[in-house]
């Protein structure tokens, strides 16, 4: 255990320090989200209808800003090796490196949703709604994502790849967490049955990303 | 203890490296693995390391802790130094020791040994291609391995540093330990010597 707590350290604070890259996504999420006002134009209304779809989509495409470098860091220094050969499982160590991308990169997100959504005119409840799903969908990306974090590594190939690999993958998370946002403000849906669904996604991830991403890293170091 | 390959046959990227490999190497043995540059010593390392699968053959320790399998047991000191630029020399080295499972304990005496003593808190991005490798080198005293996989340990090392690490790679077969080392370099050891294919 210690050396997956090791592992979590560490990688909380490499994002955290300077270039780390955890700044970056929420930076991101803000101006994808202050753009949209802007290109839709000063409609209240409409805003708050298109209001937890931004947020989604803003919040998706800042978690994938950062994944790239799960895995292609901790490869190009030689990391990569000696998690490899080390005596936690690998598949621990893949669930540990993706909790501590989320821990960093995610929780921000999360934590900034209430004050993305006033430039949003969500109310109080719409807001904490959206919080709510990203608090449990994000989860779901991160873990999703690790699996194209992990193919990209292995193919040579960073960044394009990973994002057309990954947004299919997000589209079911995508679809839930804007429905169970949305059926909090204005029904006619009850939030629990989407939100349940997003749940159950996250947490099958939680079990397939670990082991897809080890058995992709196994099979691709070279 | 007793590491051994039996006819290992390495391919990569479609193309053979190397076939019918033999070797052999019981505690307290340095094994030099010599040849021109592309003939596979790196191939050997990372297959011995486990980071590659062999297309034929096996290598096996007896001897070893049963439980583990022979890439646990193992260092495996790379051309890449598996170092953070943002974390400290100190960090770094607590990092990889919580990792790898060593004992939690006074890293300051690792550091001594490689002559970084002074640059405990300092970044590892500041440090010089010779002091990150005595970095490298301190990984190895930290977390006890009885088998060290060596990869042209001491490019980038003065001459101090080679001497430096002479002594360390003394005291680690002194206490049974195995080590293999790709070289280009004399080591300053008695070795046995492994030499890879002339054709390459």
């Amino acid at each position: 255990m210690t050396a997956l707590a090791a592992l979590i350290r560490r990688d909380i604070r490499i994002a955290l320090r300077v270039g780390g890259g955890a700044l970056i996504g929420v930076l991101f999420f803000l101006t994808v989200t202050v753009l949209m006002p802007f290109a839709i134009g000063p409609d209240l209304a409409l805003l708050t209808r298109l209001g937890p779809a931004i947020l989604w989509l803003g919040a998706l495409l800042a978690s994938l800003l950062t994944l790239d470098r799960l895995f292609t860091a901790d490869h190009e220094d030689g990391s990569l090796d000696l998690i490899v050969m080390g005596r936690a499982p690998l598949e621990l160590a893949c669930a540990a490196k993706a909790l501590a991308h989320w821990l960093a990169a995610g929780l921000p997100l999360i934590a900034a949703t209430p004050v993305l959504g006033l430039m949003l005119n969500l109310d109080a409840t719409a807001t904490s709604a959206v919080a709510l799903t990203l608090l449990v969908g994000t989860p779901a990306l991160t873990f999703t994502g690790m699996i194209g974090a992990a193919l990209a590594v292995t193919l040579h190939r960073g960044g394009l790849l990973l994002a057309v690999l990954v947004l299919p993958l997000s589209i079911p998370v995508l679809i839930f967490g804007v429905a169970a946002s949305q059926a909090a403000i204005t029904g006619p849906l009850s939030f629990g049955t989407p939100f349940s669904i997003l749940c159950a996604i996250s947490l099958v991830s939680f079990v397939i990303g670990p082991f897809a991403a080890a058995a992709s890293l196994r099979h691709g170091l070279d | 203890m007793r590491l051994s390959g039996r006819q290992i046959d390495c391919i990569r990227g479609g193309r053979g490296v190397f076939s019918g490999l033999d070797f052999e190497a019981s505690s307290g043995e340095v094994l030099a693995v010599v040849g021109p540059n592309g003939s596979g010593k790196t191939s050997l390392l990372r297959l011995i390391a486990g980071l590659l699968v062999p297309a034929g053959g096996s290598v096996d320790l007896e001897g070893g802790e049963a439980e583990l399998t022979l890439p646990e047991q193992s260092h495996y000191l790379g051309h890449r130094d598996a170092l953070k630029p943002a974390l400290s020399v100190h960090e770094n080295l607590a990092f990889w020791r919580d990792f790898l499972g060593g004992a939690a304990g006074d890293l300051s005496q690792c550091l001594k040994a490689v002559g970084l003593t002074h640059a405990t808190r300092l970044p590892a991005a500041y440090l010089s291609a010779g002091q990150r490798r005595r970095l490298s080198i301190a990984r190895l005293l930290a977390v006890r391995r009885p088998v060290w996989l060596l990869d042209e340990p001491t490019s980038a090392l003065d001459t101090a540093g080679q001497d430096l690490f002479t002594g360390i790679m003394r005291d680690h077969l002194a206490s049974g330990g195995i080590i293999i080392a790709a070289t280009h370099a004399p080591l300053g050891i008695d070795a046995r010597e492994l030499r890879m294919g002339t054709s390459a």
